[in-house]
């Protein structure tokens, strides 16, 4: 077990480091120049524009040598500063996204997990019953081949203007404080309801379709058979088959993060719900390019952490792995 | 039944799955509209015809107009076009990556397998679209081949993985051996031995990879990091929802471009499941 964590561990470390890398590398090697972007946006003419920037280039330490300005960027990192948010200046990085994470979580922690649950559940259920697997299999397919934004436009066009049901923009209505009254969190769950859907239910298409596949395929394993032959109950029969074709769910939600925040992020967008991903579009929009590090760095810490909870939950949920018998497949 | 020959079993077997076929039927029909469509295009993509503004779909545009007056079927096939270029090259050179790191991963073992795997499963967890996001971010100026690359260079790893953990099971088989003692190079043994047999492995790979990548260039259009010199399905809902269509109700702005990107990929899907059958005779349902 020791040694499954151990070297987890040791890739979500490099990851990181490779992560922060990116992060430094590119704005400093792309073709363009970043502060000649920021300051094109004022009008102010050449020998201002270049005393300007040389000016920047010493804030932001640029016309230090590489390797000094590589350690810089760690230590001040480690110090917790992203810089100044160019935008909403001059907020710093940090809290600008501090703000907008408390949102993220909101939405990706219900949608994700109850994704998960209800999608594995009903995949399970659905498979070898005929009449069942044909309506869960197509809208399974259906669903997972949506992009998330499309379904988010289509609910939010449909719920929201069409029927008139739900806020279709924010977090909670302009006309109320946030306090911590009924009235206040029944508003914010109103606006929190279309955005939670749509990524529900791209997900749970796909949730769905995998733990059918992975049931049929334990269902003709030899234990399974085993088991027929004695005569045990269907019921335990398919207990035991959804047990074993939960593992490769749990390592498939690991690999699916990248993805469902990527989802997330558009989703964001087009409810305009202020979490990252409504963020990131106004960081991109306004060349704001601090903001714009700094929203990947919190992505990337989010998914490695999550990666490392969903293995630590694999430990207890696989005892395989607590006995070093799992090879590298897990 | 006709007793199917032997040269023609896969065709024989590939005809009669309804999926597989049902699945080609709506990817030809896009493709067909994709490579076709922009031939009966009178108007320009960006040029504001319609001086009425955002108007439902009529004979004169097939699709309807956006707001600014823009001709949404002229976009919408030019935006296919983009889809399909995106998924070929993109997932194309995705699998490609990953059979060549899969291969040699697979096949070498060893150090290099360990260095291999390390690295991918690096990329595995990296959240592809955060890189993605901020590499296009600081491009200023993007085409749809950059974002081909992007794609292709960020999407391969679980190809990668799923190849390396097959040629590993066959490496060890006698038929690789005897190539191995015959004295044939790696290369020719991974090509001619190894390949053929995982070959049906691939081709669907592949398609899940060109699938992957249309979702892929939907969000990054979407969100503005898209080609800046051309029309995607992404951008046109990006469009249609930046300049009000929702609450204009121009529900012929916003749905064909997500329709057609759903009809495909679903295509896709499913066209892989009926693959998966016509190779593999155990699941066959007959």
């Amino acid at each position: 077990m020791r040694r499954y964590l151990g070297r987890k561990v040791l890739i979500y470390g490099l990851t990181f480091f490779l992560a922060v890398t990116i992060d430094w590398l590119i704005p400093r090697f792309m073709p363009g120049d970043p502060i000649a972007n920021m300051l094109a946006r004022v009008s102010v003419n050449s020998t201002a524009a270049q005393v300007m920037h040389d000016y920047y280039s010493h804030v932001f330490g640029l016309d230090l040598p590489f390797w000094q300005q590589y350690l810089n960027f760690w230590s001040s990192l480690l110090h917790g500063d992203l810089g100044k948010s160019v935008y909403l200046f001059p907020k710093p990085v940090v809290q600008v996204i501090m703000d907008a994470v408390p949102y993220d979580i909101f939405l990706l922690l219900p949608s994700i997990l109850l994704s998960w649950y209800a999608g594995n559940h009903f995949g399970a259920f659905a498979a070898r019953s005929k009449w069942l697997d044909n309506i869960v299999s197509p809208i399974g397919y259906i669903l997972t081949a949506t992009p998330y934004m499309w379904l988010g436009i289509l609910l939010s066009w449909f719920f929201g203007i069409v029927l008139g049901k739900f806020p279709i923009a924010g977090a909670y209505s302009f006309d109320v404080r946030p306090t911590l009254s009924w009235a206040f969190i029944g508003n914010v769950l109103h606006h929190w309801f279309l955005p939670f859907a749509s990524l529900f239910l791209v997900s749970f298409g796909g949730w769905a379709i995998g733990m059918r596949n992975m049931i049929i395929y334990e269902l003709e394993a030899d234990y399974s058979r085993y088991l027929t032959a004695l005569g045990a109950p269907r019921s335990l029969i398919r207990k035991y088959a959804f047990r074993n074709g939960i593992l490769p769910q749990i390592t498939g939600l690991a690999l699916q993060l990248g993805v469902i925040v990527a989802g997330a992020l558009v989703t964001e967008v087009v409810f305009s719900y202020p979490g990252i991903g409504y963020l990131l579009l106004n960081a991109i929009q306004n060349q704001d390019y601090f903001l714009i590090q700094g929203c990947f760095l919190f992505i990337i810490i989010g998914v490695l952490l999550a990666n490392l909870a969903i293995d630590i939950i694999y430990v207890v949920v696989d005892p395989r792995t607590r006995r070093g018998m799992a090879g590298e497949s897990a | 039944m006709k007793k199917p020959q032997k040269k023609n079993e896969f065709l024989y077997f590939a005809f009669r799955n309804k999926k597989l076929v049902a699945g080609l039927v709506v990817i030809l029909f896009f493709l067909a509209l994709a490579t076709a469509g922009p031939l009966f295009v009178r108007n320009d993509p960006f040029a504001y015809v319609n001086p009425q503004g955002a108007q439902p779909p009529s004979a004169k545009y097939w699709l309807g107009t956006t707001f600014f007056g823009q001709d949404v079927f002229a976009q919408f096939v030019l935006g296919l076009r983009a889809t399909f270029i995106v998924g070929i090259v993109g997932g194309g050179l995705g699998t490609l990556i990953g059979i060549l790191i899969g291969f040699t991963a697979g096949y070498r073992g060893g150090m290099v397998d360990e260095l291999l795997n390390m690295f991918t499963n690096i990329v595995l967890v990296i959240p592809t679209m955060a890189v993605l996001l901020i590499v296009a971010a600081y491009l200023q100026v993007r085409s749809l081949l950059t974002e081909c690359l992007f794609i292709g260079f960020t999407s391969w790893p679980w190809a990668a993985r799923a190849i390396r953990a097959q040629t590993f099971s066959l490496r060890t088989r006698d038929f690789v051996d005897l190539a191995r003692m015959s004295g044939r190079n790696s290369f020719k043994i991974i090509f001619t031995e190894i390949a053929p047999n995982m070959m049906s492995y691939l081709v669907m790979t592949f398609i899940l990879q060109f699938g992957g990548a249309i979702l892929v260039a939907a969000t990054l259009d979407f969100i503005g990091l898209g080609p800046t010199n051309t029309v995607s399905l992404g951008l046109i809902m990006q469009y249609a929802v930046m300049w009000g269509a929702l609450l204009l109700g121009s529900w012929w702005w916003f749905i064909p471009p997500g329709l057609g990107i759903t009809a495909i990929v679903g295509a896709l899907y499913v066209m892989n499941v009926g693959l998966d059958e016509v190779f593999n005779p155990k699941l066959r349902e007959m």
